[in-house]
């Protein structure tokens, strides 16, 4: 084990890919030169050269565009894109060209592309660079999407997501990229997508959360049951899809309460979908109504008690659990 | 870089007898191809939309005559005749239409959205412009691959107005890859003219700002389309660049079969058809002897026959089974099994937890989800449920 950041971890996961199959290939914006905007990529050019690491100018579409032609053609090709906002303008790329070739032409070709992006509020930077958009991404049958929390998941999911056959949303966090965690040596550490994380085990309460939100909720936790004497069971799934959710109904089906956490909006949300989900399949082992924690449904505001209030916190997700517990 | 239009009434050297005679067989195939699908659509065989190319066949042919095997052909939603003229077999073009199981994409694509992997056509896309970027990712493959391929992409004028038009330019100015980029100019922009959806209409211009320097052939001509293509596809395969060509042409038939036509006037059309590309090339092989009328006549007769009974496999294939409805949007494998990534809507649990304990936890890959699927009781097609969707 080493302890690394998470962005360290990423970079990890790059080198090694790179180093281990020839056809993987960077294109971003600032990722060789100025070393990636957050430094993800950071001294890859220097190692790789020109050819795989490839500084790009700023045309999101065309980027991942290219990107999806290369891997139909046989590349691996890695897109970073600077913030999520920005995958917006690829959204044609993502979701009418990737997600959709190879269905659309009868399973005739694979499109193993990765595009990574971080999504995240709390730098005040206001409404075009700090949404939290894995919702989207999910809405999208032919994607698999990562929302990976702790440095030994991003490296695991990262590898994983390169060395898969099909599209993959890979959504990073700004906020994570300066934690650290301990991350395997070892250079084939992998993590399968579809396998969610049990964080902490317990029996009155499951609580899901989603990219950091698995951090605020294993803090949630802490204080439930060191002032509540409520012991909450914090799942991270790691991936969205595919879903984990046999690993959730069980957990659900044991502490018959669930609240799901999340910093994306809440009309469409991730909750909002695995909270129908678990109410067909759990309806019956559920004590109290499914509790959503979501980021405030407005664009971010700049402001910094403003943008503190619009997505979750501690007390916000330790609310929710005590209002599941009080339909006890 | 030189800027040419040929005078198609001047055949100064006709290609090799037996060339022209493949020239004028593919554009007579596209041709009869594209009437008979009209038909087939005003019989409601054929859904969706329907893009027709008639008039258009020396663009497709010349071009794409130009290329070898192993270069890869991309196109946009009138892309009927670009995959019949790469060689794909036209009983699966006319299934694709016909939504059956034997099409090209198994009935998953329809008009807009054909695709021949073993002929490298890279496809028929919906989204003006949205095939440009794929181009240069071909290319970037071929050149990283340190292949000889080129790509060659076609698009019309409509979408040189969009932002992955100066884009991919740009890019593929910058890294120097081996793609040609051909406009189809056929006058219009779905229902809206070139001088009113175009500042710029001398459209071989509208890439040398990005370092795309361009060319014009004669796109109703196939010797000159063949002639300026080969000469771009030489440019991008032997100096590593991207070059931009410009094919004048038009399209005799409406922007799709729901198209009235308020947007032009007969006379043009008239005008143009005056220049129909396989009554001038026909006409030309007559006079010079490679062909006799009747042969020509014969050879028209044996691509109706051909259509025929392409319309009639087209007819006999099955629609897809309902069991045909989720497969292919993953590459199912390892980590990505199916319900997890796809939800099959049913008001029964989901078989996530099936799928688990089958494999104890590992699913070994494709072969055997199929055959797990396989022994599931998913609803089989009825003879009835198929009558509906005729």
């Amino acid at each position: 084990m080493a302890v690394m950041r998470y962005r360290e971890a990423l970079n990890a996961a790059l080198r090694e890919e790179m180093a281990r199959d020839e056809n993987v290939v960077l294109m971003g914006e600032d990722i060789g030169v100025f070393n990636g905007a957050f430094k993800v990529t950071a001294g890859l050019l220097e190692e790789f050269g020109e050819k795989r690491v490839r500084d790009t100018p700023i045309s999101e579409n065309t980027i991942v565009g290219m990107g999806v032609g290369a891997a139909m053609t046989g590349l691996r090709p890695v897109v970073e894109l600077m913030t999520i906002n920005f995958s917006l303008l690829a959204m044609d790329q993502i979701v009418n060209h990737a997600a959709s070739i190879r269905y659309m032409f009868g399973g005739q070709v694979k499109v193993p592309l990765v595009v990574r992006m971080p999504q995240g509020a709390g730098h005040q930077l206001g409404p075009t660079h700090s949404h939290s958009w894995e919702a989207l991404y999910l809405h999208v049958p032919g994607l698999l999407v990562a929302v990976p929390t702790t440095a030994a998941d991003a490296k695991g999911l990262l590898k994983s997501a390169i060395r898969d056959d099909n599209p993959v949303v890979f959504i990073e966090h700004e906020y994570l990229y300066g934690q650290r965690g301990e991350v395997p040596d070892d250079d084939d550490h992998t993590v399968r997508f579809g396998e969610a994380a049990i964080r902490r085990e317990g029996s009155d309460v499951t609580i899901v959360g989603i990219s950091r939100m698995a951090l605020t909720a294993a803090r949630a936790a802490k204080t439930l049951s060191e002032s509540h004497g409520i012991e909450a069971e914090v799942i991270d799934p790691r991936t969205l899809r595919p879903l984990d959710l046999d690993t959730i109904l069980a957990s659900v089906r044991k502490t018959n309460r669930c609240v799901i956490v999340e910093e994306g909006w809440p009309h469409g949300g991730v909750g909002a979908n695995l909270s129908a989900l678990i109410t067909e399949q759990a309806f019956d082992d559920l004590d109290a109504p499914i509790q959503r924690v979501t980021g405030a449904d407005v664009p971010m505001p700049y402001s910094k008690p403003l943008e503190q209030l619009a997505f979750p916190h501690e007390p916000q997700v330790i609310d929710a659990v005590l209002a599941t517990t009080k339909a006890r | 870089m030189a800027e040419r239009v040929a005078d198609s009434t001047q055949n100064a050297s006709l290609p090799e007898p037996d060339v022209a005679r493949d020239w004028l067989a593919a554009m007579l195939l596209i041709r009869r191809f594209e009437e008979r699908a009209g038909e087939m659509y005003a019989k409601a065989k054929i859904g969706g939309f329907l893009h027709l190319a008639i008039g258009e066949e020396a663009t497709i042919v010349g071009s794409t005559r130009a290329l070898r095997d192993q270069d890869y052909l991309i196109s946009t939603y009138r892309s009927h005749g670009h995959t019949l003229a790469r060689g794909s077999d036209p009983d699966r073009v006319m299934a694709e239409l016909f939504g059956r199981v034997d099409g090209l994409c198994r009935g998953r694509g329809g008009s807009m959205h054909m695709f021949d992997l073993e002929k490298r056509f890279m496809g028929g896309y919906g989204i003006v412009g949205g095939n440009l970027p794929l181009a240069a990712g071909f290319a970037l493959a071929s050149d990283y691959k340190c292949l000889d391929e080129v790509t060659l992409c076609q698009f019309g004028d409509g979408a040189s107005n969009q932002g992955t038009f100066g884009e991919t330019m740009n890019l593929a100015a910058l890294w120097k890859l081996p793609v040609v980029f051909m406009i189809t100019n056929n006058q219009f922009g779905m229902g809206t003219s070139l001088e009113r959806h175009s500042a710029v209409t001398d459209l071989l211009r509208k890439g040398e700002g990005f370092g795309v320097p361009g060319m014009r052939c004669d796109g109703m001509d196939v010797q000159d389309t063949y002639a300026v293509t080969c000469e771009a596809l030489r440019i991008a395969r032997e100096e590593r660049r991207p070059v931009l060509v410009e094919a004048v042409t038009y399209r005799f038939r409406g922007h799709s079969m729901a198209d009235p036509e308020e947007y032009r006037t007969k006379e043009q059309v008239d005008e143009w058809r005056k220049r129909d590309p396989l009554a001038v090339f026909g006409a030309q092989l007559v006079e010079a002897q490679i062909l006799s009328a009747d042969e020509r006549e014969r050879m028209d007769r044996e691509t109706v026959q051909r259509i025929d009974a392409a319309v009639a496999f087209a007819d006999a294939s099955p629609h897809p089974s309902p069991n045909e409805l989720y497969d292919d949007i993953y590459v199912l494998g390892d980590q990505v099994r199916g319900w997890y990534s796809v939800d099959e809507r049913t008001s029964t649990p989901h078989r996530g937890e099936d799928e688990r304990s089958m494999t104890g936890g590992n699913l070994p890959g494709e072969a055997q989800y199929e055959r797990a699927l396989g022994s599931s009781d998913a609803p089989k097609p009825t003879d009835a449920a198929q009558d509906d969707n005729d």
